[in-house]
């Protein structure tokens, strides 16, 4: 990899400054970003470390709300919700492996936002809000295609906070070599209804799918899925499905998720 | 070149490190540490695997001065004060938990992040615990048994596969 300046800054104001130059790049954990520069696809000038940065990496829940600071790991994740949000730290629980869990963040993660990443999934169906430096951001608004998000140049996620569900589960049908999810399915029901966001499976990254909204809203069982379809237009076609097949498992994980949520 | 320090395996040691020097290359290059192997380099194996500040991490996907001041504990560090190997290391030797022994630097400091933890894992727990640690020769069946010895717990009943 091409050689850079590592910042190490200990403020949020501290980091946004160094993030001001056009060549810079934030770094969370670099499970992604690391990898991503060995292979030359990336070469920042200068990369801002977030995990040193204080209170940012810690989870609490209060009146209904999960808060995850950007910097928090998978792992802190994975502990900090086990009481409040089982369905997300289940979900955390399940990211790479305990290794990769220890150094990865959330914020890292929902600033790329990898089509088959499985936070994206979680925030939609939450209906959270993502915390930067300079504004709150609503999920709806927050997710724009393929590893594209609302984040200015230089902005910076401070912290993630997800409305907690009366009831929720995630279902992840693994791509058995990557792990990654070929389609993962965020199921929540909220006291205003329900919501289903779906990640792996669209070429324009995490999305809800509306039509099984409305009719779980009305009878929240695996049963009032199954008679719906998803067009297989605009899913992902490579060599581990073809868009058809994708289609078929938005459905299915959607009636699994349903029924194991709690 | 930048010099950074770290205290590794309880002693504190210095070098030099560009901002793109990974950890893994630090330990084996600037401090002469190379049990801790660089297997894939894209942190799928788990050959690199040491602990930084109490937690297993992939060294290969970490940069050196990240761990800037930080504990680090490599395969160096496992044995025991005397030199005698340690209750893992012992019980990978008794039960054939390695061949080539590439991948077992790393799959030791798992098993150690792994019981400390989780003093008394389920087979299946280890099993899900090593999802990150890859072993060429397919060893994993007597890795297994060896992490379930180490713990204290039986092994007769992991059947033969």
């Amino acid at each position: 990899m091409y050689d850079f300046e590592l910042v190490k800054p200990s403020s949020v104001d501290e980091a946004v400054k160094a993030l001001a130059d056009e060549d810079a790049q934030a770094l969370g954990g670099g499970q992604t970003l690391i990898p991503t520069m060995k292979q030359r696809l990336a070469s920042p000038g200068r990369l801002v470390s977030t995990l040193g940065i204080s209170g940012m990496d810690g989870v609490s829940a209060e009146g209904g709300v999960l808060t995850a600071g950007g910097a928090a790991t998978h792992g802190a994740v994975e502990k900090g919700a086990a009481g409040s949000y089982p369905a997300l730290a289940a979900l955390a629980g399940n990211i790479g492996d305990p290794a990769v869990r220890n150094r990865g963040t959330i914020g890292g993660s929902l600033a790329n936002n990898d089509p088959a990443a499985c936070y994206p999934a979680a925030l939609l169906a939450s209906g959270g809000t993502v915390v930067t430096d300079k504004r709150e951001i609503d999920a709806d608004d927050y997710f724009q295609g393929m590893f594209t998000t609302a984040l200015d140049e230089g902005e910076l996620i401070t912290a993630v906070k997800f409305t907690i569900p009366e009831a929720a589960n995630y279902q992840k049908f693994e791509q058995p070599a990557s792990r990654f999810a070929l389609v993962g399915v965020f199921v929540a029901r909220h006291a205003g209804g329900v919501r289903v966001a779906v990640t792996g499976a669209s070429e324009d990254g995490v999305f809800r799918w509306t039509e099984a909204e409305e009719a779980l809203g009305k009878d929240f069982s695996a049963a009032a899925v199954s008679g719906l379809s998803v067009p297989a237009e605009g899913m992902i076609g490579d060599l581990h499905g073809t868009p058809e097949y994708r289609a078929h498992l938005v459905k299915v994980m959607t009636g699994r998720a349903v029924a194991a949520a709690s | 070149m930048p010099k950074i320090s770290m205290k590794v395996n309880g002693k504190t040691m210095s070098g030099e490190a560009e901002g793109r020097t990974l950890l893994a290359q630090f330990l084996r290059e600037e401090l002469d540490l190379t049990g801790t192997h660089i297997g894939c380099d894209t942190s799928q194996c788990g050959a690199c695997v040491v602990h930084v500040d109490g937690v297993a991490v992939k060294s290969c996907t970490m940069f050196a001065a990240e761990a800037e001041g930080a504990e680090v504990t490599t395969i160096e560090g496992m044995a025991n004060e005397d030199g005698s190997l340690s209750v893992i290391q012992q019980a990978f030797q008794d039960h054939h938990g390695l061949q080539c022994g590439f991948c077992t630097p790393g799959m030791v400091m798992s098993a150690a992040a792994l019981l400390k933890d989780n003093p008394k894992p389920s087979e299946a727990e280890i099993r899900d615990y090593l999802e990150g640690n890859l072993c060429r020769c397919t060893g994993y069946h007597n890795i297994v048994k060896a992490i379930m010895a180490a713990s204290g717990q039986d092994v007769g009943a992991i059947a033969a596969e």
